[in-house]
């Protein structure tokens, strides 16, 4: 058999079905104002919002690991590299840009390139709370604990709120050694 | 902290944006787990199914009332059909396009009521990955996009009740989905003067 070579984002991207970015657009939208409705507290609504994107994570995790043919990273840093140069390009089609690493190297920040979710979006006065994208930093979270990383996803800088550029915090809390259910001698 | 600004432009209103042209597109598994999720958090709001279709309707409509006002004005040119057949085709043709990259399969005229119209599709972009389980019957999660081609229409002053159904093929293993609209009195009567 022919030696499993990791694939681009590009790639990948360019051989997934892909639909329009606007479907995808406005039914998140429509997501999130149903959620504001139901719940009304516009911290809720974030939370919903994470626990929506860790449920796609732990899901989306084995379709990145298959059709990537990426196998385990060496250390954080690969990790997010690969997070944010194929992971957001074969599912949204943009890329991000890893920066501001701490010393330690555990954590660090994704600047999304483009945002597929915030297009035709602009928080009215009584959102101002929200973190419209947060379902984005739930999938990060999901994806990450079903290999074995412990993360804590923020927001810090979110251009609904007036910021510059979007960018995500991830915070590499503790790897959790794998364990076997089995032993491979018996 | 290093401050790297993003490559996205900044702009003070979102009307300043230009209108993209809608060429963009995600990966359609990106669709499908938002779309799951949508399902999933309304089954935990509701007590049955016509609850839940009525839910993923509403969702629906919010994003057809939104198509409606973006595709005229960009594939339009800022006219908004005024005649039935027009805003039928609008839908099956515009909408279907754009929204789900291909035309609707097809287009029919109900053949027992003079008010209901078909628009049937073999295999809903929405109900790729979806199987229904035996105990929620006739669920359909084409509701969502019953919900769209209602908030389609009745913005465009079509109003109608609009529903998904599931039909079955003959040598198919699924069934396919047909949109049954069913417009209101007012609308046909209205029709009925313009000719």
């Amino acid at each position: 058999m022919a030696p499993v070579v990791p694939r681009s984002g590009d790639a990948v991207f360019a051989n997934v079905e892909r639909v329009n970015a606007e479907l995808f657009t406005l039914t998140y939208g429509a997501i999130v104002r149903q959620l504001l409705t139901d719940l009304e507290e516009v911290e809720e609504v974030n939370k919903q919002l994470d626990q929506m994107g860790y449920n796609i994570g732990v899901r989306l995790i084995d379709e990145f690991l298959a059709k990537s043919n990426i196998s385990r990273c060496v250390d954080f840093k690969e990790t997010a590299e690969v997070i944010a140069k194929v992971g957001f390009k074969m599912f949204l089609g943009v890329t991000a840009t890893v920066t501001n690493w701490d010393v330690e190297g555990t954590s660090c920040s994704l600047v999304l390139e483009d945002n597929p979710l915030v297009e035709f979006v602009e928080l009215p006065d009584t959102c101002q709370g929200l973190y419209y994208c947060n379902i984005l930093s739930g999938v990060i979270r999901g994806a990450l604990e079903m290999v074995s990383m412990k993360t804590e996803v923020t927001w810090v800088r979110d251009m609904l709120h007036g910021d510059d550029a979007y960018e995500l915090r991830v915070k590499l809390i503790k790897q959790v050694p794998e364990e076997y259910p089995y032993k491979d001698d018996e | 902290m290093i401050g790297v600004g993003g490559k996205i432009k900044q702009y003070s209103s979102v009307l300043d944006k230009p209108l993209s042209k809608g060429r963009q597109e995600v990966s359609l598994s990106a669709f499908a787990f938002l779309f799951s999720e949508l399902v999933q958090y309304n089954q935990t709001q509701v007590d049955n199914i016509a609850e839940l279709e009525r839910r993923l309707e509403d969702a629906g409509y919010a994003v057809g009332a939104r198509v409606l006002e973006l595709f005229c004005h960009r594939e339009k040119g800022n006219r908004r059909e005024t005649r039935l057949l027009g805003i039928l085709s609008f839908v099956h043709t515009t909408v279907w396009k754009v929204l789900f990259g291909k035309v609707a399969d097809s287009l029919e005229k109900g053949t027992e009521h003079e008010d209901e119209y078909m628009i049937s599709e073999k295999e809903l972009l929405v109900n790729r990955f979806i199987s229904i389980p035996k105990d929620m019957g006739t669920f359909n999660c084409g509701a969502f996009v019953a919900g769209i081609v209602r908030g389609v229409l009745d913005n465009a002053g079509f109003p109608a009740v609009v529903t998904a159904h599931f039909v079955p093929m003959e040598g198919q293993q699924r069934p396919r989905t047909t949109i049954l609209i069913k417009f209101a009195d007012e609308v046909l009567r209205r029709e009925a003067k313009l000719v």
